[in-house]
C-alpha cells in the first residue's frame, strides 16, 4: 500500500499514460478512503469526550468507516500486488492488514456499545458506553499505527 | 510501475502534514454533518457541538497541517518551486484558513444564541453549513492534487 503522497512512476508511451491515469485513480479512491476512516476516528471522538449522543452522528460516523475500511483494504492491496517493489507479502504490508482488522474489530465493539448507549438510559449503558470510549481510543491508536507503517514502510 | 523511495529524513514531517490533512477534513465532516442536522432539526446541543469541531478540531489541524506542509517543502527543496500541485494545496489550505475562520465565529455565534429552527442563531448556523461544506470539497480537490500531481 503506497503513501498517500508518493508519486508513480510515468513513462512516455500513451498505454503507459493510460496505466498511470488508473493507478493515479486508484491511489485517489485510497487516499479518499483513508480519509473517511479518520473521519469516522474524529466522530467517535466527539461522543468518547461526551460532547454528544446523536444516535444520527452515530450513523454518519459508522458509514465512514464501512466506506473508508473496505475502500482502504481493497483499494490498497491493488497497487502492493500492481507496483514493482512492494509485495503482497511484505512484512509491512502483511503488519498493516493486521493493524487494519484489529481496528475493525475495535470499532465494531466502540459502535455496538455508543449504540447501546444512546438507545438506552439504564446502568448498563452506561458501562457500555465506557467500554465503548476504550475501544474507541484503542481504534485511534491503530488508525494511527497504520498512517505511521504507510508513511515509513518499515522494511521496505 | 515502479515504487518511489523517499529519503527517511522526509517521512516524520510528511506524517505531519497528513496526519493534520486527515484530522482537518474528519473535523469539518463532523462540523458539516452538526450543522446540517441543526439546519433541519434546530438542535442547541449539536450547534456548540459543530462550534468545537470547528474551534478545537479543524483550526488546530489546520495548523499541524500547513506546519508540517512547509517542513516537508523545505526538505524537499520545493519551498520556491513552482508546481501546479503545490499551488493548489498551498492557495487552498490558505484560502481555507480565512472560510475556517469566519465558519468558526459564525458558529460560536450561532452556539451562544441558541439554535431554533428559525431566527438568527439558525440563519448563521446555515451559512456555518454552506462554508464547510465548500471547504470539504476544496481539501477534496486538494487530496486529489497531491496524490495525483497533475503536471
Amino acid at each position: 500500500m503506497p503513501s498517500p503522497y508518493e508519486r508513480c512512476a510515468r513513462c512516455p508511451s500513451p498505454r503507459r499514460d493510460s496505466v498511470a491515469l488508473v493507478y493515479d485513480s486508484l491511489l485517489l479512491l485510497h487516499v479518499i478512503a483513508a480519509f473517511a476512516v479518520v473521519a469516522t476516528v474524529v466522530i467517535f471522538t466527539a461522543f468518547a469526550l461526551g460532547w454528544t449522543a446523536d444516535a444520527r452522528l452515530l450513523r454518519v460516523g459508522n458509514a465512514l468507516w464501512a466506506v473508508g475500511g473496505l475502500g482502504t483494504l481493497a483499494l490498497g492491496i491493488w497497487p502492493a500486488i500492481y507496483v514493482d517493489g512492494y509485495e503482497i507479502w511484505d512484512g509491512w504490508i502483511i503488519g498493516a492488514i493486521v493493524v487494519w482488522a484489529v481496528a475493525t474489530e475495535l470499532g465494531r465493539r466502540a459502535q455496538v456499545g455508543y449504540t447501546e448507549a444512546v438507545t438506552h438510559t439504564e446502568r448498563g449503558a452506561a458501562t457500555a458506553e465506557r467500554q465503548a470510549t476504550g475501544m474507541h481510543w484503542l481504534r485511534s491508536l491503530a488508525v494511527l499505527a497504520l498512517l505511521v507503517m504507510m508513511t515509513y514502510k518499515p522494511g521496505a | 510501475m515502479s515504487a518511489a523511495v523517499r529519503p527517511d529524513s522526509w517521512n516524520f514531517p510528511l506524517l505531519l502534514h497528513v496526519l493534520g490533512a486527515m484530522l482537518l477534513v474528519g473535523a469539518l465532516i463532523l462540523a458539516a454533518s452538526t450543522f446540517l442536522l441543526t439546519w433541519r432539526g434546530g438542535s442547541a446541543p449539536l450547534a456548540r457541538l459543530g462550534y468545537r469541531a470547528m474551534l478545537l478540531g479543524a483550526l488546530a489541524s489546520w495548523i499541524l497541517m500547513r506546519v508540517g506542509a512547509e517542513w516537508t517543502a523545505s526538505k524537499e527543496g520545493l519551498t520556491d518551486a513552482n508546481l501546479s500541485w503545490l499551488d493548489i494545496g498551498s492557495t487552498t489550505a490558505d484560502g481555507g484558513l480565512v472560510l475556517i475562520i469566519v465558519a468558526t465565529v459564525l458558529a460560536g455565534l450561532e452556539a451562544r444564541r441558541g439554535s431554533g429552527a428559525a431566527g438568527s442563531g439558525a440563519a448563521l448556523g446555515r451559512a456555518s453549513a454552506v462554508l464547510v461544506s465548500l471547504l470539504i470539497v476544496a481539501y477534496l480537490v486538494s487530496v486529489w492534487a497531491m496524490t495525483t500531481k497533475p503536471a
